[in-house]
């Protein structure tokens, strides 16, 4: 290892991570205000009404965003856990430990905002198809993960049975993502994707952006807090 | 004003969704606070 640059081990260690963890926390929290007030206004005051769907549609704002924090959150948290795993560093457990809620939360966020958009548009509350179900499924993951975690009292062992669970269920994400394409589902298929220009008007697409940068500063802000309170409980 | 609340009708729906997403962000918010005041020596 370089002794130039960044530092990386030097900041593996909890003690070492603290502080930044609490400095970066307050940035993206204050970035996550500034970027759902924008989001709030243009998904309200400056995206037109949709021409099948009238108002209801607004709900994909933060439906669509949640939902893609909901995948990310559980492959970063697989990646932390893979990590803890295989270095046995104490701070990639907890990382992993500490995203967990905040996943689940957009996973719950993403089903519940789906449900009453499925209800006006669909005319139905819930539908047993491809993708409606593995999201489901990706919150009963984080749920088994916090479950396990929090039942085995030894915390080395705990974070390994933990980093196993999620590593196996990562295999979920690909089959959310690719749902709409490889079943008949009555869930549509992505209007937003790496491949193609989004199939929607332009400020109907930044308000998603805005809103998904909201989600995203938050969900940062929240998990480094979260880790802090981890590091300060760990060490007692 | 009444007509931006109205939502062209769908009211329940959106709000319901908004209220209940914001709802759980800042309940997650203040649980974690809370703990932090809890853990703070």
């Amino acid at each position: 290892m370089t002794t130039h640059g960044i530092k990386w081990f030097w900041y593996a260690s909890p003690q070492t991570f603290f502080p930044l963890a609490g400095t970066i926390a307050r940035l993206c929290g204050s970035l996550s205000l500034v970027f759902l007030l924008a989001g709030l206004y243009v998904a309200f005051f400056v995206a037109p009404t949709d021409a099948t769907q009238g108002e209801a549609y607004r709900i994909i704002f933060i439906h669509v965003p949640a939902a893609w924090m909901s995948m990310f959150l559980y492959v970063v948290m697989a990646f932390w856990a893979a990590l803890g795993l295989a270095m046995n560093t104490r701070l990639s457990a907890m990382m992993a430990r500490a995203l967990a809620p905040t996943g689940a939360l957009f996973t719950f966020i993403a089903l519940w905002t789906g449900s009453l958009w499925g209800k006006p548009t669909w005319g139905t509350w819930w539908v047993w198809d491809a993708r409606l179900t593995s999201e489901l499924i990706l919150l009963f993951l984080y749920f088994g993960f916090m479950a396990l975690q929090a039942s085995i009292d030894d915390r080395r062992r705990s974070d390994r049975a933990g980093a196993l669970l999620a590593l196996v269920g990562v295999v979920n994400v690909p089959i959310i993502y690719y749902s709409v394409q490889w079943w008949n589902t009555l869930h549509q298929g992505a209007s937003v994707s790496f491949t193609r220009a989004p199939s929607m008007a332009a400020t109907m697409f930044l308000g998603m952006i805005l809103m998904a940068l909201a989600f995203w500063m938050y969900s940062i802000a929240v998990a480094l807090t979260r880790v802090r309170r981890l590091i300060v409980e760990d060490e007692r | 004003m009444k007509e931006f609340f109205a939502m062209g009708g769908y009211a329940f729906y959106v709000w319901g969704a908004y209220g209940v997403t914001f709802a759980l962000l800042a309940i997650e918010l203040v649980v974690l606070l809370k703990r932090k005041r809890e853990t703070q020596t």
